[in-house]
């Protein structure tokens, strides 16, 4: 009966002189792992985006957060005239990253997605072309 | 310095003022930081931090706190009743640092020629070269101890909310179990010792002879008694957060809460310094410091073994909290007394 509470003073004492894991955030970042998903961004080649408005994204996405409107260019290339991720929805499953046929969407290490009003967390394309 | 008021030398009063003074500012301090400690020793323990923003290393914690606390809103329950719950907060504080007045943190010391004993309410007979305390020291310290259960009890029932009643009367009866064994555990002491007055009772365990070697098992219990008369983990079931919110203290807010708290702290450095009083030795230790250095270290030391315990065990239920208490520490401590009696009657004499 006395033998277990000692055991346990032991271990408690034990983990005392222990590293804490405690990551004193604002100050201290995480490391963020290769694979991590977090924010979206937009793939630009030529110095415009890479999506040619397929629709596959909006199609496979299961939170339904994704809103793309196709439009055509001087060349009569089909692009994206509207591209826009809803934060609030989104589940950062990346499906929209493993459909995409021509690399247009990738996640990035960013997850610090904090806003004000519920507007701010409509990402359209410019914002989301801007985190290159 | 032969001035005589009431029969007695300037200097006595001047030092009495001054060691209230001196006492009462360091346990109000050591208070403060133990809950800063507390926090830290434990945080250390589960692998965390513990407070690390406010100062070095969250060296001004408990000043933020406190500032805290004094600017926070004043709630009365309206249906409390009002006067006792304004007054158990009082209560409760108050039996925590007045136990002090009979603890001697140090032998004597003689200042120009003045020899002052380290203990407030004691004196130094200059000519007899003696000291005199109080005869009944721990029968006084006993007596504030159960009077602390009053604040307790008395919020909880002003507070006039089930939680803060639940959790009054579990404190009330938990206190009156735990308080029977401990006070056997120290008739044990007192039958070695043959004084109720604790400086006698630290002079003879001059030399290493602790009665926490001579007495271990009135030691261990006592301890733990302790803790339960404090209302300290694994025994705190007074305000068992996971049932009763916050227990007796679950309506107060501001510097009466903060009252509480204070007054919790400053029972465990209580018991702490009454268990190094009784059975560590007091003010004994390797000559090269001074007395109340070590007084000071070994009651430390007593707060980080409450710290420790905290971290480690979890809440006893009400049953067996009641079952430990009556079945176990009383039959325990009541063969420990025989056990002593028959020592003291047949081999030592």
């Amino acid at each position: 009966m006395i033998m277990p509470l000692i055991k346990g003073l032991q271990i408690t004492i034990s983990h005392m002189f222990k590293k804490p894991v405690t990551l004193q955030y604002p100050t201290e970042r995480p490391d963020v792992k290769p694979g991590f998903r977090g924010l979206h961004a937009l793939n630009v080649s030529h110095d415009k985006a890479k999506c040619v408005a397929c629709y596959l994204c909006p199609t496979v996405c299961p939170a339904k957060c994704i809103t793309v409107e196709a439009g055509e260019d001087q060349n009569h290339d089909k692009y994206a005239a509207k591209y826009e991720i809803d934060m609030l929805r989104c589940i950062f499953c990346g499906y929209c990253v493993e459909a995409c046929p021509v690399d247009a969407i990738r996640m990035t290490e960013q997850f610090e997605l904090a806003n004000y009003s519920r507007a701010d967390f409509t990402y359209t394309k410019d914002r989301l072309l801007e985190k290159k | 310095m032969d001035t005589l008021i009431l029969g007695l030398p300037v200097a006595y009063y001047i030092a009495m003022v001054a060691k209230v003074l001196v006492a009462f500012v360091f346990v109000l301090l050591t208070v403060a930081y133990a809950t800063y400690a507390e926090r830290k020793i434990i945080g250390h323990m589960q692998v965390r931090l513990g407070p690390m923003r406010t100062g070095w290393h969250g060296l001004l914690q408990p000043i933020a706190d406190g500032v805290k606390l004094f600017f926070k809103e004043e709630i009365v329950p309206s249906q409390a009743s009002k006067f006792a719950f304004l007054i158990a907060p009082l209560v409760a504080l108050i039996p925590a640092f007045i136990s002090f007045a009979v603890i001697p943190f140090g032998d004597t010391v003689t200042i120009g020629g003045y020899t002052v004993p380290l203990q407030i309410a004691a004196y130094y007979d200059q000519a007899g070269k003696q000291v005199f305390d109080v005869n009944v020291g721990v029968l006084y310290i006993l007596a504030m101890a159960s009077l602390g259960v009053y604040g307790i009890v008395l919020a909880g029932w002003a507070s006039n909310s089930k939680y803060s009643l639940l959790g009054g009367l579990r404190s009330a009866a938990q206190m009156i179990s735990y308080e029977l064994a401990a006070g056997l555990a120290i008739i044990s002491v007192f039958m070695l010792s043959e004084s109720l007055s604790l400086h006698k009772i630290v002079a003879d365990q001059a030399g290493g002879a602790w009665y926490a070697f001579k007495q271990p098992l009135a030691f261990v219990i006592f301890f733990i008694c302790s803790l339960a008369e404090i209302n300290r983990t694994p025994f705190d079931l007074p305000e068992a957060e996971t049932e009763l919110v916050s227990g007796f203290c679950t309506e107060y807010s501001s510097m009466k809460y903060a009252m509480f708290f204070m007054a919790e702290y400053a029972n465990m450095i209580t018991v702490c310094a009454v268990t190094t009083t009784l059975f560590l030795g007091g003010w004994h230790g390797p000559a090269f410091l001074p007395g109340w250095f070590w007084f000071i270290a070994k009651v430390y030391f007593l707060i980080f073994l409450c710290m420790w315990i905290r971290a480690t065990y979890p809440r006893y239920r009400y049953d067996q909290l009641m079952r430990l208490g009556w079945k176990v520490f009383l039959p325990l401590t009541l063969v420990n007394v025989m056990a002593t009696g028959l020592w003291v009657m047949f081999i030592s004499k």
